[in-house]
């Protein structure tokens, strides 16, 4: 068999053959596959990675995941994936994809919804849009905990909570179907009022909003509202669905 | 490489025969039209809408909206193609080529940034700009061109990856050499042919 090895060119453009170390279920519908990698580049928080399915007939299938780990995880990349209904990639992944499968991947890529480290710095995320944001604040706990970071996190109900666990102080949860009992934070779409309140004092830093097109679109929309000038607001679609 | 199978792994969204070759590689045939877009959707009202060519050309030229509607209006079907996978087969637009846009101004140079409202910029050859093979089109599938699609008016280069059809097009300036633009910058391809999949620089 013709495989890559670690030997070959350290560079993200090639594929690679890696391997399923990990695999956490994060909520019913979201599963975590820590990879192991022979050709490991550092990443910056933001970027993603590719993943190529091929059918023995030679058919295949490629889609990009945001990492979800700190670059300071060597050797490895975590890629959190939602299983969508009759998704191609994402059904394959969580339901045949195992501990111990190979894999091929390529990456890190794209240099603009990053984080190089510029403060102070406003997350908004909605649903799984939280993924490249996660790589983000755990990479400032792990180097900068001081820094000023504050992420606005929108999830329909308690079991769509991603990372519920590794939630601090830093992050403002809002519940936009339904809240736990007991709940007396937020509950409802997050609104203009919310993020001029979460942007009080951000606003002279980058503002990273990942999610569903309808999130990023109304998101973004008030960020401006919220005294962001455009160039600083930073987004990422996660696809057709909206 | 090229030995890889992926365990268990049959393939769902098979495209059928008839479509499968005009997908280029990596791609899937998506029937929505996704939005994508670096950062918040520009308001631009069609009656301050501009659109200028200037840089190293014998005549700069600018259009008003109305004086644009006044163009050779032409029908585009085409097949678009995005970075992030999808491809929108067999859609269509409407707007004015840019040979006649670039005809009165004479060209000088090879290569042209593209500005967007916004901020947005895009490389392009000449070469892939002229002899029927750009557009500035101001419908989609016989609807005015919706604002989070780039409306009132984009770029349209179906050749190539859609990034450099860009939206909210405002102005072309012509240039003696090659620069890369906005996403050509953060790690995209200068040129992004899907049929090569050159996707980014190391492509
Ligand atoms: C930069 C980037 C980063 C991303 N990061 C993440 C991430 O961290 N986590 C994550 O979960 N996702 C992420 N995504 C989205 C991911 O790439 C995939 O788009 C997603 O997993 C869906 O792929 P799929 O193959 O499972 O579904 P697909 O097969 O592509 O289908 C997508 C949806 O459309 C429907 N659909 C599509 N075509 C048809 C059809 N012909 N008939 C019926 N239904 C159809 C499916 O039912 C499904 O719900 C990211 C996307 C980008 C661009």
């Amino acid at each position: 068999m013709e495989r890559l090895t670690a030997v070959e060119q350290r560079a993200p453009g090639a594929w690679q053959v890696a391997t399923v170390a990990s695999i956490r279920l994060e909520t019913p519908r979201v599963k975590t596959f820590r990879i192991a990698l022979g050709m490991w580049v550092a990443h910056l928080p933001g970027q993603h990675y590719e993943v190529r399915l091929t059918a023995d007939d030679g058919y295949r299938a490629q889609r990009s995941y945001s990492i979800a780990s700190s670059p300071l995880l060597e050797g490895e990349v975590e890629l959190t994936v939602e299983r969508l209904e009759d998704g191609e990639v994402s059904m394959y992944m969580h339901d045949v994809l195992g501990v111990g499968d190979e894999i091929e991947v390529r990456g890190p890529f794209a240099t603009y919804f990053v984080w190089r480290g510029e403060e102070p710095v406003l997350l908004l995320g909605g649903g799984s849009g939280v993924v490249p944001l996660m790589s983000m604040l755990r990479h400032r706990r792990l180097t900068a905990p001081q820094l000023p970071m504050r992420m606005l996190y929108s999830v329909r109900s308690p079991e769509d909570l991603i990372y519920g666990a590794e939630l601090g102080e830093e992050t403002t949860l809002t519940y936009s179907r339904s809240a736990p009992p007991g709940w007396t934070g937020h509950i409802g779409r997050i609104d203009e009022a919310m993020i001029v309140r979460a942007a009080a004092g951000f606003t002279s830093g980058p503002a990273f909003v990942c999610g569903s097109n309808g999130f990023v679109e109304s998101a973004s929309r008030h960020l401006l509202t919220a005294g962001f000038p455009p160039a600083s607001v930073r987004t990422e679609r996660f696809g057709p669905s909206g | 490489m090229g030995g890889f199978v992926s365990r268990g792994f049959t393939g769902r969204r098979r495209t059928p025969d008839e479509l499968a070759a005009r997908l280029p590689p990596g791609q899937y045939a998506e029937s929505g039209f996704p939005v994508l877009t670096a950062g918040p959707t520009p308001e631009v009202p069609p009656d301050s809408w501009r659109l200028t060519i200037e840089g190293m050309v014998g005549a700069p030229q600018a259009w008003s909206w109305e004086e644009f509607a006044g163009l050779p209006f032409e029908s585009v079907p085409c097949d678009i193609h995005c970075v992030t996978k999808w491809s929108k087969l067999g859609t269509s637009f409407g707007g004015v080529s840019l040979d006649v846009l670039l005809a009165d101004a004479q060209p000088r140079g090879t290569h042209a940034m593209i500005h967007s409202y916004g901020g947005y910029t895009t490389n392009l050859a000449l070469a892939d700009l002229t002899d029927g093979k750009a557009w500035v089109v101001t419908e989609h599938e016989g609807e005015p061109l919706a604002r989070e699609h780039g409306g009132p008016a984009r770029l349209l280069v179906p050749h190539l990856y859609f990034w450099k059809s860009a939206k909210w097009v405002a102005g072309i300036t012509v240039l003696d050499h090659e620069e890369p633009g906005f996403w050509e910058s953060n790690g995209y391809h200068l040129r992004g042919d899907p049929w090569r999949e050159q996707r980014y620089w190391s492509d």
